[in-house]
């Protein structure tokens, strides 16, 4: 009986794998449900397992098993793994991701697994931090805090019972290997949180998804039975949000596991020391937890051998929206930019030119393809008034209208905002209707007959000036402003961050906001 | 609601689960997947259930986006929002769907046929504009897609 491999991750679902895998399934063939490689535009992807290794065909359709099973198939690729976009790759964390069948404990331990997990629990849980550290893994998540420091804060801590937990909330636009990890590899996650357990004396972890996951969810909780006993006595759950993306954010994440609404605590205390239900709590991003079992079975020095300055190791990094190869590419720190977008993402998918990429979700600054150069690090993105975040790059081609952008950043932060914080939670409303007005403002109308044109009504008992200027100059200045203090003002990244995508759209695509475009820079 | 249904379906949950704060959130996602939404009368039953506050159990209840307080549509088209499939074309997609299902974003069309959601990211952002309807996955929506999805629903 052939044995052909189709992806089941939520992606390849979307594009119609369920109905390509039950037309094998009817023409007699041996089915395995993997995940996926993580490249959609050859989604959904059909390998077939010959004497010459495994062969793909894709996209595929659902009555074209005949030509796929004679090899006639014009959508032939070979052998997958050869193709640039995955031998450009370096691939650690997701080695396995779209290989093996993700809920086979035997493949599982065939390609490696378990390993990292045997090494570390042979060894002292000073060690195994010791390991992390110098491996310089740093937080996944979009921080970039070094994930060895936090463990070692966690060992340091006193305290009979801490925990694990790892945010899944993935709620970044742009952003899906957290998704497709849970999905592909989900034993790679376990293994890592049981590493982790074994470092800082944990005996119970909790593995937090967004409700909008589903796939994922019944992935992890299927492979968190039938690992139990490999990882024993640590115990794991899996936790479902409820559509708040604030919960992302690591302090209101604990909060609405403890029942509570996902609201943003001021710290310190740090969770590391005081967190889940007040114990110490180790906190990641899967990426992060998912990285240590490689680290643990390679050794620290094959992860800290790849990289660029400080951020060292792979980034699995996403790509997104108006791209024409868009999915998800493992590599090391230091590629820049335009390498991603244009050598490796093919330039956008309507083939028009690149306008503008937004790195790093919502919170994300927006960049202009004269920025490309830029290394993908940690510390060139913060210089460069931007921030990686959890890597999904965004890419739009030149019909995206930025001041429209800049309002949906704002009306996202008004959307999902917790409430707790005024900047945040008010800012984010006046910072919609600025650039309403500044929107208004950009197209010439004619004067309206009772017209004091461009002022506002003052409200009764107002204490504002008589009359507010509503050009494009004053508005902009004011947006500046507001800006300024929810950047400085709010407590956490929600409020803190929703000004990087406005304040870059304003910076550099200023033509969209009713001011003169930038004169272009000469070349150097 | 029945209210007497969702009685025993606390009583049962509670069995098998404690009553632990931290068991709110699973306990009002038990509860919608069984019967649909959270009626605000059954708030005073989740509270003295979890040993809470009525006004803690409200909280909760309003901050998420999930719950629902009124029952939704008989098909649920939640339509991504977010940027990524802003990048393709969203708007317009978002747009059509309104005028094509006969309902606004956020509503139940008046024979609680179909209600039309955002939703902020599915996490399938090379192929998008995307949807889940009833929960099923659709990727790259265009006009056709949109067809497809009304004649869905309509049944």
């Amino acid at each position: 009986m052939t044995r052909v491999f189709i992806s089941a991750d939520m992606a390849s679902v979307a594009l119609g794998a369920d109905q390509v895998a039950q037309a094998f399934v009817d023409a007699g063939c041996e089915v395995v449900r993997t995940g996926s490689r993580g490249l959609f535009s050859i989604e959904p992807l059909v390998e077939v397992e010959t004497a010459d290794g495994r062969i793909g065909y894709g996209p595929v359709a659902a009555d074209e098993v005949r030509t796929v099973l004679d090899g006639a198939h014009p959508n032939r690729l070979g052998d997958v793994a050869a193709l640039p976009f995955f031998a450009a790759q370096q691939r650690f964390t997701f080695a396995r991701c779209g290989i093996v069948d993700p809920l086979s404990m035997a493949d599982y331990a065939a390609h490696g697994g378990w390993t990292g997990l045997d090494i570390a629990r042979s060894a002292d849980p000073q060690a195994v931090v010791d390991t992390v550290k110098a491996s310089g893994l740093r937080g996944r998540g979009g921080a970039g805090f070094p994930t060895g420091i936090k463990w070692q804060t966690v060992l340091d801590a006193p305290g009979a019972e801490k925990y694990i937990v790892c945010n899944a909330d993935e709620g970044d636009s742009g952003t899906f290997a957290d998704r497709m990890l849970m999905e592909g590899d989900p034993f790679c996650l376990i293994e890592g949180m049981a590493i982790a357990a074994h470092a800082v004396g944990a005996g119970h972890g909790y593995i937090y998804i967004r409700s909008e996951y589903a796939f994922a969810v019944e992935t992890m909780r299927k492979a968190i039975e039938l690992s139990a006993a490999r990882i024993a006595p640590f115990t794991l759950e899996v936790r479902v949000g409820a559509g708040a993306y604030v919960c992302g954010e690591e302090t209101a994440l604990l909060d609405s596991i403890e029942g509570k609404r996902g609201q943003v605590r001021a710290k310190p205390p740090l969770p590391a020391l005081a967190g889940l239900f007040g114990r110490p709590t180790v906190i990641n991003n899967v990426l992060s937890l998912a990285a240590v079992p490689f680290i643990l079975s390679a050794g620290a020095e094959a992860y800290a051998d790849v990289g660029f300055g400080r951020s060292r190791g792979t980034m699995p990094v996403q790509l997104a929206g108006n791209v024409k190869n868009g999915g998800l590419f493992e590599v090391g720190f230091g590629i820049t930019l335009g390498e991603l977008v244009n050598d490796i993402g093919g330039g956008t998918a309507s083939g028009r030119p690149v306008r503008a990429v937004q790195v790093g979700g919502p919170l994300g600054a927006y960049f202009p393809p004269s920025m490309f150069d830029l290394p993908f690090d940690y510390e060139a993105f913060t210089q460069a008034g931007g921030l990686i975040g959890h890597a999904g790059i965004t890419v739009f081609d030149d019909s995206v209208d930025m001041a429209h952008m800049a309002r949906f950043a704002m009306e996202f932060c008004a959307v999902e905002s917790c409430g707790k914080c005024t900047p945040c939670r008010i800012g984010s409303t006046r910072g919609v209707e600025i650039m309403d007005r500044i929107i208004a403002a950009r197209i010439p109308e004619p004067a309206p007959p009772t017209a004091r044109t461009g002022t506002l009504e003052k409200a009764l008992y107002s204490r504002s000036p008589d009359r507010i200027d509503v050009s494009p100059g004053a508005q902009t200045a004011l947006l500046r402003d507001l800006c300024d203090t929810m950047k400085y003002g709010s407590l956490c990244a929600l409020g803190g961050f929703t000004p990087y995508p406005v304040l870059s759209a304003l910076d550099h695509f200023p033509e969209d906001f009713g001011a003169p475009a930038p004169i272009p820079q000469a070349a150097e | 609601m029945k209210l007497d249904e969702a009685k025993a379906l606390v009583e049962e949950w509670l069995r098998s689960n404690g009553r632990a704060r931290n068991g709110l959130l699973p306990l009002l996602h038990h509860l919608q997947d069984a019967i649909g939404y959270i009626d605000d009368a059954m708030v005073a039953e989740i509270a003295s259930a979890l040993n809470l506050s009525r006004a803690d159990v409200h909280g909760v209840l309003t901050f998420y986006h999930d719950y629902r307080r009124k029952p939704a549509g008989r098909h649920v088209v939640k339509l991504c929002r977010a940027e990524s499939c802003q990048a393709r074309g969203g708007a317009a997609i978002e747009a059509a769907a309104a005028e094509l299902l006969g309902v606004a974003m956020g509503e139940t069309r008046h024979d609680g046929q179909v209600s039309l959601e955002a939703v902020y990211c599915l996490g399938l952002c090379a192929i998008g504009p995307n949807a889940l309807v009833d929960g099923r996955p659709i990727a790259r929506i265009d006009t056709a897609a949109l067809d497809r999805i009304a004649a869905d629903v309509a049944a």
